[in-house]
């Protein structure tokens, strides 16, 4: 049989990907609205919304690995989608500070991102995914062309910001943002090693391949 | 299968809590009550008398007079808020477990041990060290260092009245406290090293005598819940929470600044004094506003939170050296 192409798997799974990546938002609103978000409501928001842009960043930069390595090129049609709901918590994290914590005090703002580096990071780390949120359409990309490709690589430097964001302003159980820089290490370590064999013309199998012959 | 509803030690069932709206009619009409107050106070002044009228703590706590009462810019929180929103790494790192670990605590029998630079050093059962000392009941603001506050009805006594039991001798400049902790035994949160343990933590001697200063054994005019630091801790309202260390085995006069806890753990961050300042920031994080539990907006925090009154204890101070 043969496999369905990637138009289909798009159309069948692409609400699928919709829901579950909605899932924590929609557990947010309801909790909001029935009290259930614990006893510091906003507390609840700012570290739900913010544990899973880093978690929707990580699946996004996990996806190239995993389509190669799997051959499902079908995969990285979701990228994008995927991408902007990481985008979408980082806004949801951002705009709750702003409006709960500094009621919208865009002077405090400024003090923050100048005066508690753990905000200047976290701050870098919003810009950076909001100017990839802002030129993620087509007709961006392609009148960009390899400037595009360029910027949309800051997308690593994101996920290092927010890895050290979460670090900084954590107390005491540093757990939680080892294990997301952990994972952080290893997607950039694939990508390194992805750019060291185009600079030498060698897959990975051949590469390998190689050194065992050399070896005595 | 029959339903059995299992409760956690922690946990109070609905009728036991007491409404606030009937709880503040309660405290109006005991404040007011001129007979039952003379009859307290008389009580507290002659132990022997005090343990005669009230034989069980829980009847002491529950007849605790009021002797400050709310502020005009302050609501109570609610009991829930007060037991379901906890720093006590004891029990865990987490907000919520505190009140989920709370059963872990076990606080009868406690004895307390009195040493250092004393009259009367030794080791002191709980009913008997809580014998001299009179309850009163009162609402203070306590503020976290990590930008929360909540308003809380304690129930206990001056710490400078057990101080005075003690007769501290002129060598003693501070007073050193030790939260429980049996190494062979730990309590849940203790298996992790987030802090050295035991949680210890210390006063000036100056600043434990200050009136303000409380030992509180009850909330709500119940006995203490364990996740409250059961069955006997300090309350310091200006300064971070974390000094008003929980559920005290041991308390020592000392000649020197004693080592505490989150100083220890870091220095840079948290100093041995600890005042509620505004003005002066947390190595990460601002100091100038706080979140009320039980509201959305963050509001201004104040000067030694609000207690003016002890301003002088740091008249020669740099506070922002001596953060």
């Amino acid at each position: 049989m043969r496999s369905p192409g990637p138009r289909k798997i798009r159309w069948a799974c692409k609400p699928a990907v919709h829901a579950l990546l909605l899932l924590p938002f929609a557990s947010l609103l309801t909790g909001f609205f029935t009290n259930s978000l614990g006893v510091n409501p906003v507390e609840s928001i700012t570290h739900t919304s913010g544990d899973w842009a880093l978690r929707i960043l990580l699946m996004t930069l996990a996806i190239t690995p995993l389509a190669r390595l799997t051959r499902s090129g079908w995969m990285i049609q979701f990228r994008r989608l995927v991408g902007l709901y990481c985008f979408f918590y980082v806004l949801l994290h951002f705009l709750t500070y702003l409006l709960f914590d500094l009621s919208f005090d865009f002077g405090d703002l400024l003090e923050d991102i100048i005066e508690r580096p753990y905000i200047t990071v976290g701050f870098a780390g919003f810009a950076i995914l909001f100017a990839l949120a802002a030129t993620s359409t087509v007709a961006i990309r392609q009148r960009m062309g390899r400037a595009w490709t360029r910027l949309h690589q800051a997308v690593y430097a994101a996920g290092i910001l927010g890895v050290v964001h979460f670090l900084w302003i954590t107390r005491v159980d540093d757990t939680e943002p080892f294990i997301y820089g952990f994972v952080l290490v290893i997607l950039l370590g694939y990508r390194a090693a992805k750019k060291l064999q185009k600079k030498r013309g060698r897959t990975p199998g051949r590469m390998f391949h190689s050194q065992k012959i050399r070896t005595p | 299968m029959v339903h059995i509803k299992t409760t956690r030690n922690s946990e109070i069932s609905e009728n036991q809590v007491t409404d606030e709206k009937v709880y503040r009619q309660r405290r109006n009409f005991i404040r007011t009550g001129v007979a039952t107050s003379v009859g307290i106070s008389l009580a507290s002044y002659f132990p022997v008398l005090a343990h005669a009228a009230v034989s069980n703590l829980a009847e002491r706590i529950s007849g605790a007079r009021n002797t400050r009462s709310l502020d005009e810019a302050d609501e109570l929180n609610s009991l829930e808020d007060i037991t379901r929103y906890n720093n006590f790494y004891e029990l865990g790192t987490g907000k919520e477990d505190p009140h989920e670990k709370a059963g872990a605590l076990v606080t009868d029998p406690w004895s307390v041990t009195i040493e250092g630079e004393c009259e009367k050093p030794g080791t002191y059962a709980l009913e008997d060290f809580l014998k001299p000392v009179g309850l009163e009941e009162r609402i203070y603001r306590l503020r976290c260092v990590e930008a929360w506050s909540m308003v809380i009805p304690w129930v206990g006594f001056p710490l400078a009245d057990l101080i005075k039991q003690y007769q501290p001798t002129s060598a003693a400049r501070y007073v050193a406290f030790e939260t429980v902790y049996d190494a062979r035994n730990p309590l849940p949160g203790q298996y992790s090293p987030v802090l050295k343990w035991p949680y210890r933590e210390g006063l000036r001697m100056d600043e434990a005598m200050h009136p303000l200063t409380f030992m509180a054994v009850g909330l709500y005019g119940k006995t203490l819940p364990n996740q409250n630091g059961a069955p006997l801790r300090l309350v310091v309202p200006w300064k971070y929470g974390f000094k008003s260390i929980k559920s005290i085995v041991k308390i020592e006069f000392t000649e020197y600044e004693p080592p505490t806890s989150w100083n220890m753990a870091n220095a840079r961050e948290y100093g041995f004094y600890s005042n509620v300042n505004p003005e002066v920031a947390h190595r990460r994080w601002s100091q100038k506003k706080e979140r009320r539990v039980g509201e959305l907006f963050k509001r201004d925090t104040l000067m030694f939170n609000g207690y003016e009154e002890v301003a002088h204890l740091y008249a020669d101070m740099d506070l922002r050296k001596n953060y």
